[in-house]
């Protein structure tokens, strides 16, 4: 389990970026990080993943308090960032240097197969799309098996429908193990295609504002009424983080839980 | 000729009006004419002067021909005087150039990588960069003597800079983004240089090293102007106090010939390292 402790981070500049985060993450739940600009939602992801310590209260993944990159913590950044001097298969073993040749062989194919990159085995992450580099770099991230993979803003330099299709890829390839899942995103609709719960947060200080659950049954039909009513729920609480309030919100709140 | 369509069909089919046809001809014609193209006016003005001197228009005494060029420089390969002149010349480039690139890589290595030693260094290397290199030439004879050690000393000087900089330079560049994959990964200090830092600054260090091997060419004619009794540069300086012009054009072409030669083997010998760049201009262009 997941648990973050009043987080806050207030950066050497005096920006205070995040405030009093308390969230727990069960194993394999998926959540959805996701608020307006500023609201520190990358932060708060790259302070879960170790990169950047948070400036008070504490991040522990199963009792084990988080503040340097963590061997079960796994995270995919907005760009892929696959390393441009090797070969797709080399990209993705890139974190199985603990394995023996044979071992680290056998898993890179089977990861490449799963994300369907099979026959790019052998090419240069520069004759990749967008959409196939992204998939080699969630398949660098999930190879050591991670308990918890981190997402941030995966598919936000996607096209949509390269988006939609990596979406459902990511659902199917966490099926497998089941990690859990910290997505930050501020695509309302992917939020609710993948998440269990999307967790709102509020900008200037970056601080816990709204969680809707999500209840429908995956895979989720994006079209469904009950879709769009949570979708709804989401963008109502999105809009009262920002103060701008355009719709009576009591009855949104818990729209999506009686479903 | 052409496989430009309607424009040019018809001065095909004519068949005489060339210049549209060679001006608006697709690229791959171009690109491989034009080396070709480039030689049309030296090989014309060279083939233009040995003709004038023959017919007696000039007596070349100056302005030697090409065939007056071609004989001294076989007659300086036959009496071996032009091996024992350029293996001079390559040991101090290749020895100036050595110690140039093992001080400037260190150098720039630690000044890239250590904030602390970048502060201490740099400035004072930047300072003696401002300094034209031959300035030092009095100094080192004081120092080194007239032979070989103040010669390497000035070349590797000139190869030096270049290096320090573009390694330096290459290290600070190195994208953020892809330092943090190694942290994510948990690299140590070691592995993150060795399968981040180096192949990251691979690119920019091999152009250093080119740039930093044609200075070397460029200091050895300097070093070898004070007081060499062999070496490319001392045929130079020979060949104008001897009143021998057909030598110092000879001496200058085996220049030429040597600093393309190197050049080129240090492209050849790291283009493998390199291989995941050019894939982009070969494949890339879809």
């Amino acid at each position: 389990m997941l648990v973050l402790d009043h987080v806050g981070k207030v950066y050497p500049n005096g920006v205070n970026a995040l405030e009093g985060i308390t969230a727990r993450v069960m194993p394999g739940e998926i959540v959805a990080i996701i608020g307006g600009s500023g609201c520190g939602k990358s932060t708060l992801l790259r302070a879960v993943c170790g990169l950047d310590r948070a400036t008070s209260g504490s991040i522990a993944l199963d009792g084990e308090a988080i503040t340097a990159p963590h061997e079960k913590i796994g995270m995919v950044f907005q760009e892929p960032r696959l390393l441009p001097w090797l070969t797709v298969e080399a990209n993705v073993g890139f974190g199985l240097d603990r394995d023996t040749a044979a071992a680290r062989g056998d898993k890179v194919r089977r990861a490449l197969a799963r994300v369907g990159l099979v026959d790019k085995a052998t090419a240069w992450p520069r004759e990749l799309s967008g959409g196939q580099a992204q998939r080699a770099a969630i398949a660098r991230a999930l190879v050591p098996r991670p308990e918890v993979l981190l997402l941030d803003e995966p598919f936000s330099a996607l096209d949509a429908f390269t988006r939609v299709d990596l979406q459902d890829h990511l659902l199917a390839l966490w099926e497998e193990a089941r990690p859990t899942l910290l997505l930050v995103t501020h695509d309302v609709e992917e939020a609710v295609v993948l998440a269990d719960r999307v967790v709102v947060l509020r900008p200037r200080p970056g601080r816990l504002f709204d969680e809707i659950r999500v209840e429908l049954p995956r895979p989720r039909d994006r079209a469904s009424p009950h879709f769009e009513l949570v979708k709804h729920a989401v963008m109502s609480a999105l809009d009262r983080s920002l103060d701008r309030v355009r719709q009576p919100a009591d009855g949104w709140l818990t729209a999506g839980e009686g479903i | 000729m052409s496989l430009q369509p309607s424009a040019c069909q018809t001065s095909v089919a004519s068949g005489a009006d060339a210049p549209p046809a060679a001006t608006r001809a697709p690229r791959r014609w171009s690109i491989v004419t034009t080396p070709w193209l480039g030689l049309v006016l030296p090989l014309g003005v060279a083939l233009l002067w040995e003709l004038a001197v023959a017919v007696g228009l000039s007596s070349g005494r100056l302005v030697p021909p090409p065939s007056r060029i071609i004989v001294t420089l076989a007659e300086l390969a036959r009496s071996g005087e032009l091996a024992r002149h350029i293996g001079a010349t390559l040991y101090r480039v290749g020895f100036g150039f050595l110690l140039g690139t093992v001080a400037g890589t260190l150098l720039g290595a630690v000044a890239g990588y250590w904030s602390l030693a970048r502060r201490i260094l740099d400035p004072t290397l930047q300072a003696l960069r401002a300094i034209p290199s031959i300035a030092w030439v009095p100094l080192f004879i004081l120092w080194l003597g007239i032979f070989e050690p103040s010669k390497i000393a000035l070349i590797a000087v000139g190869v030096f800079f270049p290096i320090y900089l573009g390694v330096m330079g290459a290290i600070l560049a190195v994208d953020r983004k892809i330092v943090e994959v190694g942290r994510i990964f948990r690299l140590s200090g070691v592995a993150m240089i060795r399968r981040i830092l180096l192949p990251a600054v691979l690119p920019a260090y091999v152009v250093s090293l080119r740039a930093g091997l044609g200075l070397g060419w460029m200091f050895v004619v300097a070093a070898e102007f004070m007081g060499a009794s062999e070496g490319l540069g001392y045929l130079l300086i020979d060949g104008q106090q001897l009143g021998k012009p057909a030598q110092i054009v000879a001496a200058i072409i085996v220049f030429a010939l040597l600093g393309k030669a190197t050049d080129w083997l240090v492209e050849r010998l790291t283009a493998p390292l390199l291989r995941w760049q050019d894939s982009f201009s070969t494949t890339g262009t879809g």
